[in-house]
């Protein structure tokens, strides 16, 4: 049987990236505790346009915790309190009546605020863009059966792969890291024979654009691990900065230059 | 308006070949020349872009979500369809080619759909190449399953997120492209029109959906990979923001727009659970293995504990009925087989608007047969899953599952090269018609995405920029001065509605409930007919009074989707008005009046073997059907059964 909670919510309004934003308070009655956290910011945006008033903006899409578009700090936690569970996956019994519950974005210099809860996480995508592919033409690659991989290898890249770019590594970290997410990408295609040739020159380009995108350095705090809605391992990184140092010492001297160093 | 397939002549196995070699080709420095767009970032427009910007293209890609790795292909579980047999176990390129045909109900494409399984040994091949990590065995070698019933294990898979790592495999190629130079994502915009100049599709109109800007882009050809319609139902296990504006936008410009009835209806999903549902999670048709579907026989204990409820108190209906295939009947027959027990009031869980919709999925007899921890082997992340958002746990309780809207068969309508009836208009993935008839199977719509982005539209559109003479148009021409006034002027009747009283959702929700209804899982020629009469009136009243706040020059998520909205009310009305011409039961379309004398879906071959492409005639109510008939050389047409 499903409960009715009476909650008073705390949402972060922000009109624009150059507006300063601050906490409005909204009550929220009669909230049904199988609703998902998202389907009860639905009703209280319902209620807001019904009333003329402009609805709180927060991006979401597939809401079965795979695409990674939604995602906000609840009560200073990114996702909420349950674990390896996203915000569009966590479901409103885990509140209780009477609860006071913060809503605030995703906080990080390389994250700039576009509207309220909606953040521009474009600096994820660069960091892709900077070598995170293997460089196969379509129609070029040979037959699949042809390149064989250790199962263990296959399962711990699926391991890394899962990452859905939501960005609460970045929100968790006290320095504002994008480490576990660049690392997940990276061993995601350093432990595959495919990713082999490009292996060293993939680091390097990434790690540096991810410096660039103002994200901060990883000081092993773990958080980031903690609020990962698919729990991906901070071993992760500790492979990638292996990589990193080891390419540091031996990359050759094209490669440097290419990077200007 | 004349369909012209365009359709190669001779054995079918050698048709995309020759058809190939005969498409002419861009010499590699005209490409640079040549400007495509590719509106969508799904498996068919990342796989699109990424490979038409490495043949040298200027792309420039398209997506509504802030980045190019959201799509909703990233949801798929189960796998991908591949005729490699690397099982050995009797697979070849023909059989999945006539399990295709079979399973679409004899309403698709031969052609189209041989060329579909010639092409899907390279599909696994360039993902594997790409560092897809598809599941392997200890021999390092790939391994397969087999799924939905089919006899042969093709299905590669990679856990339970198969759609994810391949939306990846492209979004990784297509990072690759972006950083070369030769296309360019915009994020977070939303096509809204279609410049056609001539006669031919020539650029999109597009809203930034963080500035508001209205803005044309001008191309060579067009490209819409944008997905289905599933979210004309409201609630379906599509994402929140998929939508048909894309589509339909072009249909209104006159793409014809083919079988918008053929819509597959999941039989395993979570059930609704109160009136703010916003959405339906798909629970992976593999739970049908070892689960026993059932509902109490009296309408009286539908509120009881099922635990407490003796076997001869129950009705496991889909064993009865269905004696050879049990509870692993094909999704259109277990969703219609649900639909008649909760109809019956034997539905159980809790009472949404009055009726309980749902069924039992036991697993208690596997637990006592095989133990806790095999069924926890098997199912646990899915029991997990179950439990986050039912809040019941399945070990203990029997699961609870009803139907949901999944995917869309209908779409536009397109030639063997894939262009619609608009030239230099394309359209591919879930967006077309072309390869799944009147019924998709499983793990065969990553395939026919990732086909037709990867391997089908870099040859045809070569042959169509080959042949191109349009003119140089600038942001000034007539035409796209028009396109870019007519989304003005939309957005503006959107925002100033002369009675505004209804929020976007609430007419949504409307207009679902009411299609759901009465063409979803089952129709009837009398339930079309009141939908198509109450549709037309809600549009009335949808622009009447819609209810958006806020300008349209900064982020506004109401404004879009009331303008999503707006043409699902339309599509809407094509979908009853298709439904209502097909008599006949066919795959995801049953109409009651047609079945054989044990209740199961009739086919009228004689009458109504064509695909209806319908052809906007300035009257919503009144659209022009045009067929384009369907002969089938190799598969010859037989009834499905399942008994």
């Amino acid at each position: 049987m499903s409960k009715k909670l009476n909650l008073t919510l705390h949402v972060w309004r922000q009109k624009g990236p150059t507006v300063a934003g601050d906490f409005v308070k909204y009550a929220a009655n009669g909230i049904d505790d199988h609703m998902s956290f998202l389907e009860m910011l639905d009703v209280v945006n319902e209620g807001l346009i019904g009333k003329g008033d402009d609805p709180i903006a927060f991006d979401h899409d597939c809401r079965e915790g795979i695409c990674g578009s939604c995602g906000v700090m609840i009560n200073g936690v990114a996702h909420g309190p349950r674990k390896a569970t996203t915000a569009c996956q966590l479901h409103m019994r885990v509140f209780h009546d009477g609860d006071e519950i913060w809503i605030e974005p995703w906080r990080a210099a390389a994250f700039p605020v576009i509207k309220d809860l909606v953040v521009n996480r474009g600096a994820l995508d660069r960091i892709v863009q900077a070598g995170g592919y293997v460089s196969v033409r379509s129609g070029s690659a040979p037959d699949a059966n042809s390149i064989a991989v250790s199962k263990n290898d296959a399962d711990l890249a699926m391991d890394a792969a899962q990452c859905i770019g939501c960005g609460a590594c970045v929100a968790a970290c006290p320095n504002a890291s994008a480490s576990l997410f660049t690392s997940a990408k990276i061993s995601h295609l350093s432990l595959l024979p495919q990713g082999g040739p490009e292996r060293e020159d993939r680091v390097r380009r990434m790690v540096l654009q991810h410096d660039a995108e103002l994200f901060g350095s990883c000081t092993q705090h773990g958080e980031c691990e903690a609020a990962c809605p698919k729990q991906i391992s901070i071993n992760f990184i500790a492979r990638m900065n292996g990589d990193f140092i080891k390419t540091a010492l031996t990359a050759n001297s094209s490669l440097k230059s290419r990077e200007g160093q | 308006m004349e369909l012209r397939s365009n359709v190669p002549t001779g054995p079918i196995e050698k048709r995309w070949e020759k058809h190939r070699f005969d498409l002419k080709l861009v010499n590699p420095a005209n490409r640079r020349k040549s400007t495509v767009i590719v509106v969508g970032t799904g498996l068919a427009g990342g796989a699109a872009s990424s490979t038409l910007g490495e043949l040298g293209y200027n792309v420039h890609s398209f997506c509504y979500q802030d980045s190019a790795r959201r799509a909703h292909s990233i949801a798929a579980q189960g796998g991908i369809n591949a005729a490699k047999n690397y099982q050995g176990d009797g697979d070849n390129i023909y059989r999945l080619f006539y399990d295709t045909v079979k399973g679409g109900d004899f309403r698709a494409r031969e052609s189209n759909v041989y060329r579909l399984a010639e092409v899907s040994g390279n599909i696994i091949d360039q993902c594997t190449a790409q560092g897809v990590p598809f599941a392997r065995e200890y021999s390092g070698l790939l391994d397969n399953r087999s799924f939905g019933g089919a006899q042969v294990s093709r299905t590669f898979y990679a856990r339970g997120q198969t759609g994810q790592q391949l939306l990846l495999g492209a979004y990784q190629s297509l990072s690759r492209q972006v950083n070369a130079g030769t296309v360019k994502v915009h994020e977070r915009h939303e096509m809204l029109d279609i410049i056609v100049v001539d006669g031919v599709a020539r650029g999109i109109v597009t809203r930034d959906l963080v500035s508001g800007e209205i803005r044309p882009w001008l191309a060579d050809c067009v490209v819409l990979a944008t997905g289905g319609y599933g979210n004309v139902f409201y609630l379906s296990t599509n994402a929140k923001g998929c939508n048909t504006t894309a589509t339909w936008r072009a249909h209104r410009l006159g793409a014809a727009f083919a079988n918008p009835c053929f819509t597959q209806i999941h039989p395993t999903c979570i059930p609704v659970a109160g009136d703010y549902q916003s959405k339906l999670t798909l629970m992976s048709e593999s739970l049908r293995n070892d689960g026993r579907v059932w509902v109490p026989k009296d309408p009286g204990d539908a509120t009881k504990d099922p635990r407490t409820l003796a076997d001869s108190a129950r009705d496991y209906y889909l064993e009865t009925r269905y004696p050879a295939f049990g509870n692993l009947v094909p999704r259109d027959i277990a969703s219609r087989a649900a639909k008649k027990v909760c109809d019956e009031g034997r539905g159980v869980g809790p009472a949404v608007d009055g009726e309980r919709r749902g069924v039992y999925l036991d697993f208690a007899d596997s637990i006592k047969r095989l133990g806790k921890s095999k069924i926890q082997e098997r199912y646990g992340n899915l029991f997990e899953m179950y439990e986050r958002i039912a809040g019941e746990n399945p070990y203990e309780t029997p699961m609870r599952i009803y139907p949901a809207s999944h995917y869309t068969m209908g779409g536009l309508w397109v030639d063997y090269n894939l262009m619609t009836t608009i030239p230099g208009l394309f359209a591919a993935g879930e967006a077309n018609f072309s390869d799944h008839g009147a019924n998709r199977l499983g793990a065969s719509a990553l395939m026919q995405g990732l086909a037709d982005g990867y391997f089908v539209l870099p040859s045809t559109l070569a042959g169509y920029l080959a042949g191109f003479k349009g003119p140089r148009i600038a942001d000034d021409h007539a035409d796209v001065k028009a396109a870019v006034g007519r989304v003005n002027e939309r957005l503006k009747r959107l925002i100033s509605a002369p009675k505004p009283s209804r929020t976007p959702d609430s007419f949504h929700k409307e207009l679902g409930r009411l299609v759901w209804d009465e063409c979803g899982m089952s129709r009837t020629a009398e339930g079309l007919r009141k939908a198509l009469e109450r549709i037309p009136a809600l549009r009335e009243e949808f622009w009447n009074g819609v209810r958006v706040t806020g300008t349209g020059e900064e982020l506004n998520q109401t404004l879009e989707k009331a303008g999503r909205v707006a043409d699902f009310i339309e599509l809407g009305e094509l979908m009853c008005i298709d439904a209502l011409n097909r008599e006949e039961s066919a795959g995801g379309h049953f109409r009651e009046e047609h079945r054989t004398d044990d209740g199961e879906a009739k086919r009228n071959d004689e009458e109504f073997s064509y695909v209806a492409a319908w052809e906007h005639s300035g009257d919503l109510s009144k659209p022009t059907l045009n067929k384009e008939p369907l002969t089938f050389e190799y598969v010859k047409p037989s009834q499905r059964s399942y008994k």
